[in-house]
């Protein structure tokens, strides 16, 4: 495609930035809104790593099918799987979350026995928790993220966040998750005969007996069984949330804020940015896909001038250099405001491709619009020792 | 299809599809056309955040308050466009009113007890949300009520909910409501399913996926496919810029733009022709195109110009 040719002729310099920042950094975190092509970029950016010597984990949440297929990981697995690369000096790692593996995998860890596994395992109001309770996919992609962050074999980790209502819950997941465990409402059915809980027990006991007339006791009953059989596990899970909230917040993490140039997307990330900002984090880099090339790029505009003569045997050409003109000219606007914004972090902009990115082949292509050409990355950067996010790569961000 | 006729097949039509797809956009641009064509519409926005309330424009982010954005259209002059949102947690409040259970709960419910509820009971919360919309749909308080959904994934949990929760909840309230809902979203004269998707290899996968889902899984009736975003064609475009002399008097670097562009766009077009054809293929239903607009953000005159695509579409269907 003709902007593809364009960007190997004349790198951008902003993608030998996110190149430079992504050689340094231990883990990647892509976030953005639905629709905009975060999962594709984490694997472009999970691949391209490996191809340039890491060993590189990439954590998506809901592949389209063909992309899992081509990362191999179309049947669901909670433990990465190689990525066969024929040419890559790295490794790449591929797995799908599955929130539920995950959490059974925490409770098992935190549990005092495993007859506290067992009564965890088997409680219906535990089987909701793991599928329904909001921020539990986001703070199972943050926990996942962390053993592979702590896991020898992988010196960088990609993670896609899910497509969540609120972009934000999967920062506020650790802390919610506690909350919710340690909500002294529940803490008061867990204890119901502690004298000191015995005034909030009683607004509790008021509560339960409304609720069972509204959505039938059984219900109650396995969420009162669940709290109780929660009872001496909120220790390990604060402690493991605050590792996880941790790791979220390091230095070496960098947030790769992925976005389109349509005003929806540019409002929401630039309220993600300044949310990220208000939280103490960087945004890393801006990558803005499905970006329409300017036709008129390199030209003086008023060339456009030219075609006004309507009617003229190259009128169709005209009308369709002044419409994708007009549109370019338009995203470009939409996406100055938030490079500025998201500045001195580089802004990538990736051009809209003419077919959707479905496989490894595909991937490789936007590996050029997003990191530059390789030779001019600094590869002697990529050893292990690249993945401590020094000053010096924190200072590039 | 004439338009009328169309809008009047049931008082309620939920718009779902993906994220990014334009869902809210042709939420939007239906409740225009529905308007124009005189109905009273009230528009019901499930998700916070969305930027609906502008491209309807309304003068601030909407709420569980009803405003009225626009009155006085179509050819009578009866066409109007109230809009406001539904959320669960409003939802629930209301709900727990009615059943006076408001004082002791009011306080539990903003302190995040919501959550604890919705783990008990997976859905409830989605439930609390389509039993208001059903008994605005009962209540018959606009010719068309017009839900903008969650995103694709969400849309089949939030509209398979109410079947949940009644397999799980066996009386009460709860298991009334669930009922009543079902009732409503099985019933084709009340209720319609408008999927919308992108011409794309993705997006067509995934709304192939929703359709047979929510035909299964919810019993729903499903109206047209709306094909979001379309480029349009250019009668008389080539990749190859006509020689000799049409181009006399263009600079070289200038034809060599204009093919670029045109090789572009020729290979846009084809592509999303094909997808179009293979969703056509693999859903059998009646698809209505909405053509790309060269903006990188709609505003209200974009909303009445597809609404004017969208009335075209819905004219040509059979």
């Amino acid at each position: 495609m003709a902007a593809t040719r364009r960007a190997r002729t004349a790198p951008a310099p902003a993608s030998v930035a996110l190149g430079a920042a992504l050689a340094d950094a231990h883990v990647v975190v892509c976030c953005g809104t639905g629709g905009v092509g975060k999962t594709t970029t984490a694997a472009a950016l999970a691949l391209e790593a490996a191809r340039r010597g890491r060993r590189a984990a990439v954590v998506t949440i809901d592949p389209a099918r063909r992309l899992a297929d081509a990362l191999g990981v179309g049947a669901l697995t909670n433990e990465p799987q190689r990525v066969a690369l024929a040419d890559a000096t790295g490794e790449l790692w591929a797995l799908m979350l599955d929130t539920r593996t995950t959490f059974d995998d925490l409770v098992a860890r935190y549990a005092t026995d495993e007859r506290q596994r067992d009564r965890i395992y088997g409680n219906a109001f535990y089987r909701n928790i793991s599928g329904r309770l909001s921020g539990t996919q986001e703070y199972m992609a943050a926990e996942k993220l962390y053993s592979l962050a702590t896991d020898d074999r992988f010196d960088l980790v990609v993670v896609d966040t899910p497509p969540a209502r609120n972009a934000l819950d999967f920062l506020d997941a650790p802390e919610r998750l506690t909350r919710f465990l340690d909500h002294r409402f529940y803490r008061a059915l867990m204890a119901p005969t502690r004298v000191y809980l015995r005034a909030v027990n009683v607004a509790a006991q008021a509560f339960l007996r409304a609720l069972s007339k509204v959505v039938g006791g059984a219900v109650i009953a396995d969420a009162v069984a669940f709290f109780q059989a929660f009872d001496g596990m909120e220790a390990g899970f604060r402690t493991r949330a605050a590792a996880v909230d941790e790791l979220l917040r390091a230095p070496a993490t960098t947030y790769v804020l992925v976005a389109a140039p349509r005003s929806d997307a540019v409002a929401e990330a630039r309220w993600f940015a300044e949310r990220l900002r208000g939280l103490g984090m960087t945004v890393g880099a801006l990558v803005v896909n499905r970006a329409h090339p300017d036709p008129l790029a390199g030209l003086d505009p008023s060339v456009l001038a030219l075609g006004s003569d309507a009617a003229g045997p190259l009128d169709p050409w005209w009308q369709n250099v002044r419409e994708l003109h007009a549109v370019a000219v338009a995203e470009a606007d939409q996406v100055a405001a938030l490079a500025a914004h998201v500045a001195p972090a580089p802004t990538v902009i990736v051009p809209l491709q003419t077919a959707d990115v479905h496989d490894l082949a595909g991937l490789t292509a936007l590996a050029e619009p997003l990191l530059g050409p390789a030779r001019e990355a600094p590869v002697t950067a990529v050893t292990s020792s690249g993945a401590d996010g020094s000053p010096e790569a924190r200072r590039r961000r | 299809m004439e338009p009328q006729a169309f809008f009047a097949g049931s008082r309620l039509l939920i718009v779902a599809g993906k994220g990014g797809v334009g869902k809210t956009t042709v939420t939007a641009v239906v409740a225009h056309a529905a308007a124009t064509c005189g109905l009273s519409v009230l528009v019901l926005a499930v998700d916070a955040g969305t930027n609906l309330g502008t491209l309807l424009g309304a003068d601030a982010p909407l709420d569980d308050t009803e405003v009225t954005v626009a009155t006085g259209l179509g050819e009578a002059g009866t066409g109007s466009i109230r809009a406001r949102a539904v959320t669960a947690p409003a939802a629930l409040g209301e709900y727990l009113d009615h059943h006076g259970l408001s004082r002791l709960l009011g306080r539990l419910v903003r302190t995040g007890v919501l959550d604890v509820v919705a783990t008990a009971a997976p859905g409830i919360d989605d439930l609390l949300v389509l039993g208001k919309v059903k008994s605005l749909e009962r209540a018959a308080v606009a010719d068309l009520v017009l839900v903008d959904a969650p995103a694709a994934g969400h849309a089949i949990t939030f509209l398979r909910s109410p079947r949940g929760l009644a397999d799980v909840v066996s009386g009460g309230p709860i298991a009334t409501q669930a009922q009543e809902v079902l009732a409503m979203l099985g019933d084709e004269a009340r209720c319609r399913v408008m999927l919308v998707t992108l011409a794309e290899e993705t997006p067509v996968n995934e709304i192939v996926d929703a359709a047979y889902q929510l035909e299964d899984q919810v019993g729903v009736a499903l109206a047209p496919v709306v094909v979001n975003a379309v480029y349009p064609t250019i009668a008389g475009l080539a990749p190859a810029v006509p020689a000799g002399a049409a181009s006399r008097g263009v600079a070289a670097p200038v034809r060599r733009a204009l093919a670029e562009a045109a090789a572009f766009r020729c290979a846009r077009v084809d592509q999303q022709h094909a997808q179009t054809a293979r969703l056509a293929e693999r859903l059998p239903l009646p698809q209505v195109v909405l053509p790309f607009r060269f903006t990188a953000g709609l505003d209200a005159a974009d909303v009445r110009a597809l609404a004017a695509d969208l009335l075209a579409g819905i004219g040509r269907l059979g």
